[in-house]
């Protein structure tokens, strides 16, 4: 049942960054990094394909502009994503001016006709503007590729980014986001469809006082792979990270596999970091690997922890609620939406958060009986 | 006119060392219109009858029955039961993270009754319930029991038992860990709906405090996994005075 992979401490930064493929030696599913992974799904991606084609970005105040002309601070992290970034052709921009207070969300579209595309998206929030942007991808084939997020100073994002489709297909995304001096940030990764997913979010701090929300649901159904990684790294003072991710497996042989590395360097004094994932297994022969890692280089700190939970329906709960009249089937969805609701509670935008609630909820094929109408 | 009839039940709980006899032949007769009360030492098995009534998958019967007006309990699952007119108000209600307590009332409600309420039928209903118990109605938005006081999760216990009306009603221990303003409030409560609906009563408790405000018909002793006497009321008082001691001695 439960998985709880303890790894000793590593140097938990990655250890190449490069724009070029041939700076990374090809990963094997041994490496630490991959071992976790649904190797064989995703290992094409290390290898360029020549027919690819392009992820399109659509919405309100979205480019496509060639990727040449798009400045972007980050480098890949790994070789998927550095054989994306050299094959991509065109990214999406989206800027958000300084200053401004965008008060509806934005949505984004994410959308290819291609077997296979490389995706890159840029979404630069201005200094001390504030906005919302809800990223759409609705899965149908073979993606790789990267959503760069920088806050300016003193700005306000929230980035939800949702993640459907087929189990036929596969995706490998760098999700990397930067914060600026007393930038926020929320992100809230709904991770409820794809087949072999595997999603990489990074924190950087540009400057001191940022403070990051990473929120994240997943649900994973047989023959779904759904890998997870945050890596938050703290190198500025008094900044904030707070990490809390939330799976479901909904049956034999679904897949999920969570890591959460979050470092602390000597540097960064005043961090107050936390980090939880919670897994529930709603059937046997399901796998949750969960694996917190934190490192602290300073003890000058305000606090550092992390939690890491795996387990079954809690038949207390469903037995006070079918005591009362409330059929099993229902009881169990009930409590299922409830181990959602303390993440997608800290979402701020209603709309979006009923719309996560009600996908999830149709995932596990709840109707709407009994529900709160009001 | 409803009974609830227990025959010579026996039940165990699976434990680490193997399975535990707890109820060791209880034969009990709950009917409408009255009000009968179990009183008795801890561990002897009074929480156990009422799961057991209740169908908690914990325990196992392994001899006995119990029959609601002639029907097999035992056979039904837990929510059956309880749409088949039974409910426990328990000794320790259950939290139940992320579902608010107005999700749940209106869920268990439309189970129960076995039709959703009309929406503005049902606020009314909800908001009067919640007053009559004198619960705040912000408590409608909160999680279910979560970080609810003692006292709290033993009012909106009694408050489901108003809105579920059920045939027959175990109330495990629902005055322990209430003040006597919330005492008095939770037995009218429990009167009201007797009142109203005639069902009947069992309640399981250690102190005739609860039996000033709810006055049984029938007082039984419990003692090592079964009923040991039956008396009327006067036989609360003699307990709460005497104890239990000449109950358990006599068995080994
Ligand atoms: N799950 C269990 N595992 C092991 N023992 C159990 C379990 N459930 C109940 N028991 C044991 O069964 C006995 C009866 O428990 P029960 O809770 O029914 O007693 P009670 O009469 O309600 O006590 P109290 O007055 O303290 O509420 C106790 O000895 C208890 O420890
Ligand atoms: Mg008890």
């Amino acid at each position: 049942m439960s998985l709880a992979v303890v790894v000793p401490p590593v140097d938990l930064a990655p250890r190449t960054r490069s724009y070029e493929p041939e700076a990374f030696i090809e990963p094997t599913a041994r490496d630490e990094e991959w071992k976790f992974s649904a190797f064989n799904r995703l290992k094409h991606f290390f290898v360029p394909d020549p027919n690819a084609g392009v992820v399109r970005a659509s919405g309100d105040g979205v480019q496509m502009r060639p990727i040449t002309s798009i400045a972007s601070s980050w480098i890949p992290t790994d070789m998927a994503a550095a054989v994306a970034r050299a094959n991509v052709r065109e990214g999406g921009v989206l800027e958000i001016p300084a200053q401004a207070e965008i008060i509806e969300p934005i949505v984004v579209d994410l959308t290819t006709s291609s077997a296979q595309a490389y995706q890159h998206l840029e979404i630069v929030a201005g200094s001390f503007s504030s906005a919302v942007v809800v990223i759409r991808q609705t899965l149908t084939s073979e993606i790789s590729g990267s959503t760069v997020i920088t806050v300016g100073d003193h700005a306000r994002l929230t980035v939800i980014t949702i993640i459907e489709g087929e189990k036929s297909t596969a995706l490998v995304l760098q999700l990397p986001v930067t914060l600026g001096r007393d930038a926020q940030f929320t992100g809230a990764l709904a991770a409820i469809g794809g087949g072999a997913v595997r999603i990489q979010n990074s924190v950087t701090y540009a400057a001191p006082g940022g403070s990051a929300e990473l929120l994240g649901v997943f649900l994973a159904d047989t023959g779904q792979h759904i890998e997870q990684r945050i890596f938050v790294n703290h190198d500025q003072p008094h900044c904030k990270s707070n990490v809390m991710f939330k799976g479901a497996l909904l049956n034999a042989e679904a897949r999920s596999v969570w890591i959460g590395d979050v470092l602390v360097r000597k540097e960064a004094i005043g961090t107050d970091t936390h980090q939880v994932n919670r897994n529930l297994l709603l059937s046997d022969g399901a796998r949750a690997d969960s694996v917190p890692n934190l490192e602290l280089e300073t003890g000058d700190i305000v606090k550092a922890g992390h939690a890491s939970a795996t387990g079954r329906f809690d038949d207390e709960q469903v037995f006070y609620l079918q005591s009362r009249g409330i059929p099993l089937d229902v009881a169990r969805q009930l409590v299922v939406r409830g181990f959602f609701a303390e993440v997608l509670g800290r979402v701020g935008n209603v709309e979006w958060r009923e719309e996560l609630l009600s996908k999830i909820s149709s995932r596990l094929g709840i109707e709407s009986f009994g529900d709160s109408d009001e | 006119m409803s009974s609830l009839l227990i025959t010579d039940l026996h039940a165990q709980v699976e434990t680490d060392q193997g399975p535990k006899d707890i109820l060791k032949g209880v034969t009990l007769k709950i009917e409408s219109g009255r009000t009968y009360a179990i009183m008795g030492p801890n561990g002897s098995g009074k929480s156990t009858l009422a799961y057991v009534i209740a169908g908690h998958p914990r325990y196992t019967v392994t001899s006995g029955s119990i029959t609601l007006d002639g029907v097999d309990v035992l056979s039904m699952s837990v929510d059956e039961r309880a749409r088949a007119g039974l409910f426990l108000a328990m000794q320790y209600p259950v939290e139940v993270p992320g579902v608010s307590v107005a999700n749940f009332l209106r869920t268990a409600v439309t189970a129960v009754r076995g039709e959703a309420p009309k929406l503005r039928l049902w606020i009314k209903e909800m908001k009067e319930a919640m007053a009559a118990i004198q619960m705040d109605p912000s408590f409608a938005e909160r999680n279910l029991n979560e970080g609810f006081s003692g006292g709290e999760k033993k009012r909106l216990e009694i408050l489901q038992l108003g809105l579920l009306r059920p045939k027959i009603a175990v109330l495990d221990e629902t005055d322990s860990g209430l003040d006597v303003d919330a005492l008095r409030v939770v037995s009218e409560g429990v009167n009201r709906f007797r009142d109203e609906t005639g069902a009947g009563t069992l309640l399981i408790t250690h102190y005739t405090r609860i039996l000033r405000y709810i006055k049984p018909d029938v007082v039984h002793v419990f003692a090592e996994g079964r009923i040991v006497e039956t008396g009327g009321p006067e036989l609360a008082e003699i307990l709460e005075s005497e104890g239990y001691e000449r109950f358990t001695t006599v068995k080994s």
